[in-house]
């Protein structure tokens, strides 16, 4: 019959109509450049304003220059550093703790973590044990750590994992609590039951809590590596935190400070690739805001 | 004509002693094979429990429920697409957790997703898309798992008029091509009677079978024809006076 064959033809170009209607034009990009400048320029300002302040008070002489040094000095004893082979040795040592306790830590707390949520019981018995383990400051736990392991790698690494672990577990439970119910509708019946139920539906879902664990676990082993390395001095392990305490030993203001900025730099660094990873999936999920 | 959902006598009560609440009272009904049954009532009247029943998310508490050959499909008002899978990622988790093969995956959902006239959005992320076509999405998904019945819980609800008289016609075309049952949620009289070759009426606190009305005009319809506007409005009384009798 022609006329049903021009109705089919009207209703698909109604569809199609309204589909290139409703779907929003890409917004502009801009220029590549533009924006990096955008995004740069107030950190830029901030670091100047910082120096800046710090030149005053030195200039204001509210100590000696040998205990507080100016950014002229103190940058010339980082560049100095920054061309010796030692300091980056120093460098590889503390990052190779860093990740190693980190990803110990992240193996951990996603075990712990997905057999917390998995077992009532087991929630009431140590759910709120994580929660109290992740507010415990982890310089606590070196007196105990130095006295079962002695001045070691593995003092270290105790604290390092004893401090991100808990994170780390914690961003996986409250990921797998808060799956949406109608995703779980949905799992349910598309027929998910048992392990695809978590391969197919609550493992993804909760990715983007999982990602601000690791973040936070990160943070919190990054911290506990830095107390770590000036508390527990390994013979002959010239880590970063060793480095800083000698110098402080040698009254080195300018070299204690160039250290600080060190360890400022690297965990600045660590945090862009989390948020980059963490950027990416609210993109390719649609949670960014418009 | 063969029976797809036999609802008999079927009871649903949540809790228990004085804070139990009779969500459904005694219901009969039957979905035939191919047939598109729309319930219809006020807030209260369980349609979307008695939809969760049929689906399987629930259990019933008195009565006897049978689906022939088990399989349901269900659709909400939220499309509930799992973000990160693409569209056609979506589309082929149905087929793969029916045991389609991977080759046979690709293919069907392509040929799914051209049902409901996306077949160039495949590769988009669900978020790309809007509102309208993520519910076309969740058709295509609710397709692929190749089920008896297809129970849909006011998939339109959330959309605008314009888009939803156009989903209107187009699951109507969907539903005679696939040669589907539906059993359709809605509190839109309308939209039922648009629709559905029955409307059933539940009544409110408790749910219980009103009246089933018998929709007889022709396809395609409209949804603003005087037939069935004429059609609405003597359902439109019905609920009315039933709302009524819930007053103090």
């Amino acid at each position: 019959m022609p006329t049903e064959v021009v109705t089919a033809d009207k209703t698909a170009d109604e569809v199609s109509g309204l589909d290139a209607l409703e779907l929003a034009p890409r917004p502009e990009k801009g220029d590549r450049g533009r924006r990096i400048w955008n995004s740069a320029w107030p950190k830029l300002l901030a670091v100047a304003i910082a120096i800046a302040a710090w030149q005053l008070v030195v200039l204001s002489e509210w100590k000696p220059t040998y205990v507080l040094p100016g950014p002229v000095d103190v940058f010339a004893d980082l560049k100095e550093l920054a061309t010796t082979p030692d300091f980056w040795d120093g460098v590889r040592l503390t990052l190779t703790r860093a990740f190693t306790g980190f990803l110990l830590a992240v193996a951990i707390g996603t075990v712990i973590g997905a057999a917390v949520s998995r077992f009532a019981p087991l929630r009431a018995a140590i759910g709120s044990l994580i929660t109290g383990l992740q507010t415990m400051p982890s310089i606590m736990w070196f007196p105990l750590a130095i006295l079962l392991f002695q001045l070691s790698e593995s003092a270290i690494m105790f604290v390092v994992v004893i401090g991100a672990a808990p994170s780390v577990a914690n961003g996986l439970i409250s990921g797998i609590d808060y799956v949406p119910r109608t995703w779980l509708r949905v799992g349910q019946v598309l027929g998910m039951k048992g392990l695809s139920k978590y391969r197919h539906l609550i493992l993804p879902a909760s990715l983007p809590s999982f990602i601000s664990g690791l973040k936070q676990g990160w943070a919190f082993s990054w911290r506990s590596l830095m107390a770590g390395e000036l508390l527990v001095i390994v013979p002959g392990a010239l880590s970063v935190g060793a480095r800083m305490q000698n110098a402080r030993d040698l009254h080195e203001a300018s070299l204690v400070i160039s250290y600080i900025i060190v360890v400022l730099i690297i965990g600045i660094l660590i945090d862009i690739l989390f948020n980059t990873a963490d950027n990416a999936l609210r993109k390719r999920w649609g949670l960014t805001g418009n | 004509m063969s029976t797809v959902v036999r609802i008999d006598d079927v009871t649903k009560q949540y809790g228990s002693g004085s804070n139990a609440l009779l969500a459904l009272d005694h219901v009969s009904l039957t979905v035939d094979k191919g047939e598109f049954v729309c319930l219809l009532g006020a807030s209260g009247c369980g349609k979307s429990t008695l939809l969760s029943l049929v689906a399987g998310l629930d259990k019933i508490t008195g009565g006897t429920l049978e689906i022939n050959g088990k399989h349901v499909a269900l659709m909400f008002q939220e499309a509930a697409l799992f973000p990160w899978l693409s569209v056609a990622g979506n589309v082929e988790l149905a087929l793969r957790l029916r045991g389609v093969g991977r080759a046979d995956r690709r293919k069907r959902a392509q040929e799914l997703l051209e049902i409901v006239r996306l077949g160039g959005f495949g590769g988009k992320r669900p978020h790309e898309l809007s509102g309208g076509m993520r519910q076309r999405v969740a058709l295509a998904r609710a397709l692929a798992q190749n089920a008896d019945v297809l129970l849909m819980d006011e998939p339109f609800g959330a959309l605008d008029a314009m888009t939803r008289d156009i989903l209107h016609d187009e699951l109507e075309r969907i539903w005679r091509e696939q040669e589907l049952t539906v059993l359709f949620v809605t509190h839109n009289v309308r939209e039922a009677v648009r629709l559905g070759d029955r409307v059933v009426l539940l009544s409110s606190r408790p749910g219980r079978v009103l009246e089933d009305f018998k929709i007889d005009h022709p396809r395609p319809r409209r949804i603003d024809s005087t037939e069935v506007a004429a059609q609405a409005a003597e359902i439109t009384d019905r609920l009315r006076a039933e709302v009524a009798r819930h007053a103090n």
